[in-house]
């Protein structure tokens, strides 16, 4: 799930507004199925995972994985829901993916209630409930050109069917789109966090379903909503809930009112599509599953759970920008600072986040937080540290880089002894075959040229460019801008690449001097 | 003694369920169903204020087994007791709509 650039949006009219609510479904990554023994793995054979429960054989018996309730629970507290007595109850239908012609689920008394999920921009998103239920086969139509209502017969393997799922029902305090994926990369956070599920979108171990509804704004009314299927990526979630909501406005503005219905997003042409009317939970005649006896959490279970959550992505977020505040001031005054901040030197009024929370984000929700704040406490310059790790997108294994050495590779870069580019280098060269940064740059031959060398070829350059210098010296922000790119491209011809970008532009900009602003 | 279930009732559960009938036997199955429903009403009648809910006989919770991988059946055995199988899957009727 890349952060990429926030897509602009067409967004519902001013006198709108969004109400949202997600429901999330999450497959546990325990080593078992729910209720019973067959290994929980995606990609196997189809139908080599499966015994008399997980087909519905007569005469077979459900067993309630431990472990899949450990999980439920750790999420749970995790969400800040209260851990619950629960008990175990079937929803009957007919469809081939559920082989006993009823799935179990959590109805009246599932195992969490009553949670919330803080976005990182602050808004808080109240949980209805999280529960534990388990996952359907997977059926495949085949013939029909890929269209369901045409298709020829279709295929079903039950690997899926039984594995442990919890489903988490947010209320319906989302207010737009980004805000909702902003939902979905949080709760992904959690997720990997406290280690319950991969959490994989691509692969389905996390669906998205979305209930849209719209209402003038300022109500606080809830109108009829539509649930949205068939989201299978953040951009389509974004995109699905635009598109629904601008339907719902369309309609009321029209004088009509959407039907309460399920819908599919359809990802080729950028619209929903209805899907059956929905159901009333009555038709699903939910009941107690007389095999299975209720879950009663002891009050020392729970507490044992709280105690061992780890450090949840808001804390660490929260942690590694207040960590570079503190390193930034450190290194600004040449002293150590107390970890206190009212007992610190002031920084200056204006100075920036030395991390800023959006990268405090990336880098939390890549798990590489604790290297860069084991860095930083070797003294690295924390912008720099930050930068480093968060640009190289292309490394995928960064346990070779230890943080003594990335704090080494940070200080050589910020003392200009090694360019950026060539510190990306070296630092890829770390991460493949670990070593120490000196080491490496050594023996690749990489050395900043500095000082006087720099300087000569510099002034070379704008002799043999005399043109382009000209104009240099007379034009405006944007023209040396886009005139220093050339020159920056000569010098770093004429070194191979040895010289810093930003020191040739520092030179260029002493020597021309401050731009006219008559230009 | 009738009318708690209602013809329509009577065919919407049947629906539901996925059964036929014909117009007379609805009107059979809704008398006969509501003779159900009125043996289980006779439990109104009782005083069961100090009587907690009970979902299950036994005075037992928190039966769970261990997360051990435990062997799967053979999936040929498995497959040789389906009326119709395709490329190591269960070939069903092509279903209509979608899974609820």
């Amino acid at each position: 799930m890349s952060r990429a650039v926030p897509q602009r949006e067409p967004a519902v009219p001013d006198d709108w507004e969004l109400v949202v609510g997600l429901e999330v479904h999450v497959e546990l990554s325990t080593a078992t199925k729910l209720f019973c023994g067959c290994a929980n793995r995606f990609g196997d054979e189809p139908n080599t995972n499966v015994c008399p429960v997980c087909l519905g054989l007569p005469g077979s018996l459900p067993v309630v994985n431990a472990a899949a309730v450990d999980f439920a629970m750790r999420l749970g507290r995790a969400l800040g829901c209260e851990a619950r007595g629960a008990v175990f109850a079937r929803k009957n239908y007919f469809y081939p993916d559920m082989p006993k012609a009823y799935q179990i689920s959590q109805y009246d008394q599932p195992t969490n209630t009553d949670g919330r999920l803080e976005l990182p921009g602050g808004h808080t998103v109240g949980i209805e409930r999280a529960h534990i239920e388990e996952d359907t086969g997977k059926t495949t139509h085949i013939g029909g050109g890929g269209r369901i209502h045409d298709a020829d017969y279709a295929l079903v393997d039950y690997n899926r069917a039984g594995v442990p799922l919890v489903e988490i029902v947010s209320r319906p305090d989302i207010r737009g789109a980004e805000q909702a994926r902003a939902y979905v990369r949080e709760l992904r956070a959690i997720l990997l966090a406290v280690g319950v599920s991969d959490a994989r979108m691509e692969e389905g171990s996390m669906r998205v379903d979305a209930n849209v509804s719209v209402r003038p704004a300022g109500s606080d009314e809830l109108r009829t909503r539509c649930e949205i299927k068939n989201l299978s990526s953040l951009r389509a979630l974004g995109r699905a809930i635009v598109y629904e909501a601008q339907r719902h406005v369309d309609l009321w503005s029209g004088g009509e009112r959407p039907r309460q219905e399920t819908r599919h997003w359809d990802e080729a042409n950028g619209r929903t599509t209805p899907g059956r009317s929905k159901e009333d939970a009555d038709d699903y005649r939910y009941f107690q599953d007389p095999d299975l006896v209720p879950l009663a959490p002891a009050v020392e279970k729970i507490a044992a759970i709280d105690a061992a959550l780890p450090p949840l992505p808001a804390a660490r977020r929260a942690d590694l920008v207040e960590a570079a505040r503190r390193a930034s001031l450190a290194i600004l005054t040449g002293k150590p600072q107390p970890s206190d901040p009212d007992a610190r030197e002031a920084p200056a009024p204006d100075a920036p986040e030395p991390v800023s929370p959006e990268t405090a984000a990336l880098l939390v929700e890549r798990g590489q937080d604790g290297l860069v704040r084991a860095a930083m406490a070797e003294g690295a310059d924390p912008e720099l540290t930050a930068t480093r790790v968060t640009n190289d997108l292309a490394i995928d294994d960064w346990s070779s880089v230890t943080p003594e050495g990335l704090a080494a590779l940070v200080a050589m870069e910020a003392s200009e002894q090694i360019t950026a580019t060539q510190s990306k280098q070296v630092l890829a060269e770390m991460a493949e075959r670990g070593g120490a940064p000196e080491e490496i740059a050594r023996r690749r031959g990489f050395r900043a040229m500095a000082g006087d060398d720099l300087a000569a070829v510099v002034d070379g350059v704008i002799a043999d460019n005399p043109d382009a210098w000209s104009r240099y010296r007379a034009g405006d922000d944007a023209e040396r801008k886009k005139l220093s790119g050339f020159l920056t491209g000569q010098v770093m011809r004429a070194t191979k690449g040895q010289a810093d970008g930003a020191a040739v532009n520092r030179l260029l900009q002493e020597r021309a001097g401050p731009t006219s602003q008559l230009a | 003694m009738s009318g708690r279930i209602t013809r329509d009732e009577a065919a919407h559960v049947a629906r539901l369920a996925r059964l036929r009938f014909s117009d007379e036997e609805f009107d059979e199955l809704a008398t006969q169903l509501s003779a159900v429903l009125d043996h289980a009403a006779d439990v109104e009648a009782l005083d069961v204020t100090d009587i907690a809910p009970t979902s299950h006989p036994h005075p037992l919770v928190n039966v769970t087994r261990a997360d051990e991988v435990r062997p799967s059946l053979d999936r040929d055995e498995v497959l040789a007791q389906a009326p119709s199988v395709d490329d190591g899957q269960f070939r069903v009727p092509p279903i209509l709509g979608e899974a609820p």
